[in-house]
């Protein structure tokens, strides 16, 4: 194998640098005892204790986890019927259905459900509203990796196991599902990840009804900004990370999924 | 006949819930979009009713969104703007991505992947924190800022505001799609035969020339990919200008999110989103267009 240049360590050095610095610093100050994004004054727990004590974050946490989980769990099975859809029945316009929510600018997304939501279904924008746009958007996801997931199979044992007198039901319940099932699950965290970190989407559709940790988080940025909001950005994070490690852990297609 | 009939219904059970979700819930909503483009603002927010409601305000469709989208440059000129900071954000990822994308496939096969998790786990922080993350960085009592102030000041210039600024903006918009670039770059170098390099070498080439001869063009179809990847997404972003930008760093996702949530002029922003939805449909096809030119080239 050729010898890298030193000059490309250094400039992949350098943009890695530039990818972990940030994040290490909102870490840091979290546990910084002053109000001040600044200086290093000392250590301390503060920013956590005020935090566990915001009543409004609390609540807005336990609306993420709901709303990520319920629309990951609906999106998975959706996304996971659209991959094997597209995977068998080549169907000519599900693909298109499936990409497009996926590659569009996120804000397109946002307000036509807002429009439809209000406009079409006369919905009060809430819960509801934002559970929906969840699961649409996490469709496409899903299907990326239970397709991609399904291509690298060898279709002849689904026959095999037809041929051998299984009803297609049983086919796929013994054979296919338990193969597809990693992909599945990765996509399942995927779309959990998705749903608990989107800001976009749900800042059009939430309405004044519910707020979400990503909303929350948004508006303690644009109005007053304290350490705690370095706390909960930390929490979010080991969140996200063990999320993250777990997906790419139980499937590789994960990887090109989530690119 | 028992099979055939029992095969179309796994069929239709199989594609059914995907495919009627997906019309109620993306296709209806767009088409709503560009039906509300074409209607008048009501009178509270939302849309004007279609038909007569007989109290002698405005109904119907029209084409009055358009023709005030057209008939003010503003528009225009924070359009081009947009294309302007996807463009640079675009390049700068890309000269950032290449040197990390080439580094982890010319690693050793059993680093790659704690390499390429090591891309993607910052890119799974909460996309609000990484910006945070810059607010604090680029704020004023920030040492950097107080250090790039230091150095303007010995060079006997004025200090400058880094937060709230164009820079500012740019910062964000790469820092928070680098790994959209680095990705498909990678998938990409990683295919590379290295035994073409050799060849190269052998025929004279210097490194120079086996990049630029070589891997650069072979490299292109990932580069397509990945700039799509990030200039897409810049082109309607609204949350990063505006947290880090300023008031007259307002870019065509800005204008849109006000038309719907602040000044309530719902039609107005559905003809800026057709717009935005027409600048993207543009590019994808221009850049499956790039694809097959090359292919048949090839």
């Amino acid at each position: 194998m050729r010898r890298l240049p030193v000059w490309l360590k250094l400039a992949a050095g350098f943009t890695f640098a530039f990818l972990y610095v940030p994040l290490a610093v909102v870490v840091a100050y979290s546990f910084n005892d002053s109000r001040l994004n600044a200086e290093w004054v000392g250590f301390t727990l503060e920013w956590y204790r005020v935090l566990a004590a915001d009543a409004e974050m609390l609540l807005a946490a336990r609306n993420s986890l709901f709303i990520a989980l319920t629309a990951s769990l609906a999106a998975t099975f959706l996304g996971t019927l659209a991959g094997l859809a597209i995977h068998r029945y080549h169907p000519r316009w599900l693909p298109l259905l499936v990409i497009t929510p996926v590659a569009m600018p996120e804000i397109l997304l946002g307000v036509s459900l807002l429009v439809f939501f209000i406009q079409v279904l006369h919905l009060t924008l809430g819960l509801l509203s934002v559970l929906l746009a969840h699961i649409t958007f996490s469709i496409g996801f899903v299907a990326i990796i239970v397709r991609a997931r399904l291509a690298g199979m060898d279709e002849s044992i689904f026959e095999a196991a037809r041929d051998l007198g299984a009803t297609p039901w049983a086919a796929f319940r013994l054979v296919t599902f338990p193969l597809i099932l990693p992909a599945v699950v990765a996509g399942f965290l995927m779309s959990f990840t998705l749903s608990i970190d989107d800001f976009v989407i749900t800042f059009f559709t939430a309405g004044v009804g519910v707020s979400t940790l990503p909303l929350q988080i948004y508006s303690m940025i644009k109005i007053a900004v304290t350490p705690e909001v370095n706390a909960v950005s930390t929490l979010l994070m080991l969140l996200t990370l063990v999320l993250v490690i777990a997906a790419s852990r139980l499937d590789k297609g994960f990887m090109k999924g989530g690119a | 006949m028992f099979r055939t009939s029992e095969r179309r219904l796994a069929r239709w059970a199989i594609t059914a819930p995907p495919t009627l979700f997906l019309l109620a819930f993306f296709l209806a909503p767009a088409l709503i979009v560009v039906l509300a483009s074409f209607q008048y603002p009501g009178e509270f927010g939302g849309l004007a009713p279609l038909a007569d409601q007989g109290d002698g305000r405005e109904y119907g469709l029209t084409l009055e969104n358009y023709r005030f989208f057209a008939s003010d440059w503003l528009f225009a000129e924070i359009l081009l703007r947009s294309f302007l900071v996807a463009a640079a954000s675009t390049l700068i990822c890309l000269i950032l991505a290449y040197p990390v994308a080439w580094l982890i496939a010319r690693s050793p096969k059993q680093h790659r992947d704690l390499l390429v998790l090591l891309v993607i786990l910052p890119f799974a922080s909460n996309f609000l924190i990484r910006v945070y993350a810059w607010m604090i960085i680029l704020g004023p009592q920030a040492a950097f800022a107080k250090l790039v102030n230091g150095l303007l000041g010995a060079l006997g210039l004025g200090p400058v505001s880094l937060l709230f600024s164009p820079f500012a903006v740019l910062v964000g918009m790469v820092y928070v799609h680098l790994p959209f670039m680095i990705l498909p770059l990678y998938t990409n170098l990683e295919k590379h035969d290295p035994v073409l390099l050799d060849a190269a070498q052998d025929l004279g080439a210097d490194a120079w020339q086996r990049f630029w001869r070589v891997t650069w063009p072979l490299s292109l179809p990932g580069v397509f990919s990945g700039s799509a990847l990030v200039f897409i997404p810049v082109l309607g972003m609204f949350a990063i200008p505006d947290i880090l930008g300023g008031t007259r760093d307002m870019l065509i996702g800005n204008l849109i999110k006000d038309q719907f949530l602040g000044v309530r002029d719902w039609p107005f922003g559905a003809t800026l989103s057709i717009v935005l939805t027409l600048c993207v449909l543009a590019l994808a096809w221009l850049a499956a267009w790039a694809g097959m030119a090359r292919r048949a080239h090839a």
